[in-house]
């Protein structure tokens, strides 16, 4: 996977990822279209330019490792790994079926590529944090990313691994943090105000960079910056809009709940394909 | 069995470079040499333990074999989610070790009495739970999880627990060591209450009775065998453990003699009341409140086999 996307191969996935993760979630009715949409970007470019991962082997042990702890964006989750060729886009079609694999929070038993299991928030960071510490005094070259939802934030878990990431400058971890701006009940600033994230990050020893996280130049830009600073932890904040590339879905939480209707779901692929 | 544990994963930790110990900022005057002799196999996470059992679950899918170490209730309670997600779910190789099992420290208060941390641990799945009786056991168990492919909880008690064993038994997960044979009745002991157990036994060997002792050291997967046999060919089963009668060892015999075929054996659990502790005391004096001193364990037990005569006679 070291073959270089282009922008508009890259955007051309996201619109892959978005579609798919609308068909999905409208089909098995189940939540979290929102924050599937405002990370799809995100994933594109992970997928198509930064992960040094072998679809065909997915456990080389010298893959860099991608954790999705933002776990309930499952559906687009599983489309990033079918897209990047890890398993065929047919096995989408069991999403939070009967008797499928493909449970509604990310899930690695049964899916190949998936690193890690999520779904309860603030566990990701500490499981990829030992990881990067293992690869670090193996003086391995794999590195590790963790893709992270702001209301994850909250969870005090985050702050003890940010805390010791720093401490022990873990420049081979790398967080993006999908910076949707609104999270289960409401907006992150009435409920959990995080900002200045950057100054937090910062104060903690990593070197955090702020990035429009829905233009994939800017976010490959930062991301094959990585480590941003020698000895320190990056931290990709990347600034996104829930629900982003369906013009009524964004930035309403509604839809951190809500499936698509069949009817919402032709305008919703329509508005993705227009993008 | 701390001294007994450290040393051994320190002898392991000199074989196997994949053998790591992840502590929670505890354990002065126990882990310094294995830090100083291993440094890059050692780290302390700070006092974090969400962030301990993390780190070691992301260690453990790199390929290290991971022991966590803290306080009982710190090592268990605290991160019980990233014990039961990160590392049972994904059958990441990490041994969660918890000393101060039970009453270890008893005067420090109800937050240091771990007294259902096996029953808590025993119902999450993939997860081996071993309790050793002494501090022989505790070094053949610390073996015994390393060369185990998958997760265990490994309940310690503190250091200088007597000797039980003379000699080093024969111990594999999941096989219970009998250490005296009868059929009057058995005494089933986890833990530290080994010793005790195996006081008790002999005191009633001296008295004619019949006694079989069995340390079931690993309480999951427990030895069903050992447990039907004891329940079929003794007239008394008696669980002993520094634990809550509900949900540890008694509550894993429990389960297995209440699916047996009528007509067994009585079974009666003895170990810690399931309620906070009201009153400060040392191990040994707690343990008396609850009963789980030697004469106390003695007296319960008579008074069974003479109440099961009476109703013979």
């Amino acid at each position: 996977m070291n073959s270089r996307a282009t922008e508009d191969e890259l955007r051309s996935v996201a619109r892959k990822l978005r579609s798919h993760s609308l068909r999905m979630i409208s089909q098995a009715k189940t939540s979290h279209i929102g924050s599937c949409l405002s990370v799809a970007d995100i994933l594109a470019v992970m997928y198509g330019r930064i992960l040094r991962v072998d679809p065909r082997r997915p456990d080389w042990p010298d893959r860099d490792r991608l954790i999705m702890s933002k776990g309930h964006a499952a559906a687009i989750t599983y489309a990033a790994v079918a897209e990047a060729g890890f398993m065929p886009a047919e096995r989408l079609e069991g999403y939070a079926r009967n008797g499928s694999q493909l449970y509604g929070h990310v899930t690695h038993v049964g899916v190949p590529g998936i690193e890690f299991s999520s779904g309860s928030l603030g566990h990701g960071l500490p499981v990829g944090t030992g990881m990067a510490l293992a690869g670090k005094r193996a003086g391995a070259k794999w590195r590790v990313f963790v893709v992270m939802s702001d209301g994850e934030l909250d969870e005090g878990s985050n702050w003890e691994a940010i805390l010791f990431a720093g401490h022990h400058q873990l420049d081979n971890l790398t967080i993006v943090i999908d910076y949707n701006k609104i999270q289960s009940l409401d907006a992150v600033d009435k409920t959990l105000r995080l900002e200045p994230l950057a100054d937090k990050f910062r104060a903690f020893g990593w070197s955090p960079r702020e990035v429009d996280g829905h233009d994939v130049a800017a976010l490959s830009t930062a991301l094959e910056a990585v480590p941003l600073e020698k000895g320190r932890p990056s931290a990709i904040i990347a600034h996104t809009i829930k629900g982003k590339g369906v013009s009524w879905m964004e930035g309403k939480v509604l839809w951190h709940y809500r499936a698509p209707t069949p009817d919402e779901l032709v305008t919703a692929l329509a508005e993705v394909a227009a993008s | 069995m701390r001294t007994a544990f450290i040393q051994t994963l320190n002898e392991l930790a000199d074989r196997d470079p994949r053998v790591c110990l992840v502590v929670g900022d505890l354990g002065f005057s126990v882990i310094e040499e294995f830090a100083q002799k291993h440094p890059d196999q050692f780290v302390n996470a700070g006092v974090s333990e969400q962030n301990m059992i993390g780190l070691a679950a992301g260690m453990a899918l790199t390929g290290k074999i991971v022991f966590t170490y803290s306080i009982g209730n710190f090592a268990t309670l605290r991160c019980l989610e990233q014990i039961r997600n990160d590392v049972c779910y994904h059958r990441a190789n990490v041994k969660v070790v918890a000393v101060g099992g039970g009453l270890a420290y008893g005067n420090l208060g109800v937050t240091h009495h771990a007294s259902e941390d096996v029953a808590i641990m025993r119902a999450l799945p993939n997860m081996v739970v071993v309790a050793p009786g002494d501090p022989v056991e505790a070094r053949l168990a610390t073996r015994a999880v390393v060369a185990l492919d998958g997760p265990a909880y490994l309940r310690l008690g503190k250091a200088g627990e007597p000797l039980v064993h003379e000699n080093e038994p024969p111990f594999e997960l999941g096989r219970a060591i009998t250490l005296r044979d009868g059929t009057d009745l058995t005494l089933i002991a986890s833990g530290g209450m080994l010793a005790t157990a195996d006081k008790v036994a002999r005191t009633l060997a001296a008295q004619n009775l019949g006694v079989r002792l069995v340390s079931m050291h690993t309480v999951k997967p427990i030895d069903r065998e050992v447990v039907a046999r004891a329940a079929v060919e003794t007239a008394h089963v008696f669980t002993l453990e520094e634990h809550s009668i509900e949900g540890g060892l008694g509550g894993a015999v429990a389960e297995v003699m209440a699916e047996l075929d009528p007509g067994h054996a009585p079974l009666k659990r003895i170990g810690l009341r399931p309620e906070f502790n009201k009153t400060v005391g040392d191990q040994n004096y707690l343990k008396s409140l609850h009963g789980l001193d030697e004469e106390s364990v003695l007296k319960t037990i008579q008074q069974i086999i003479a109440r099961s005569y009476g109703r013979v006679g």
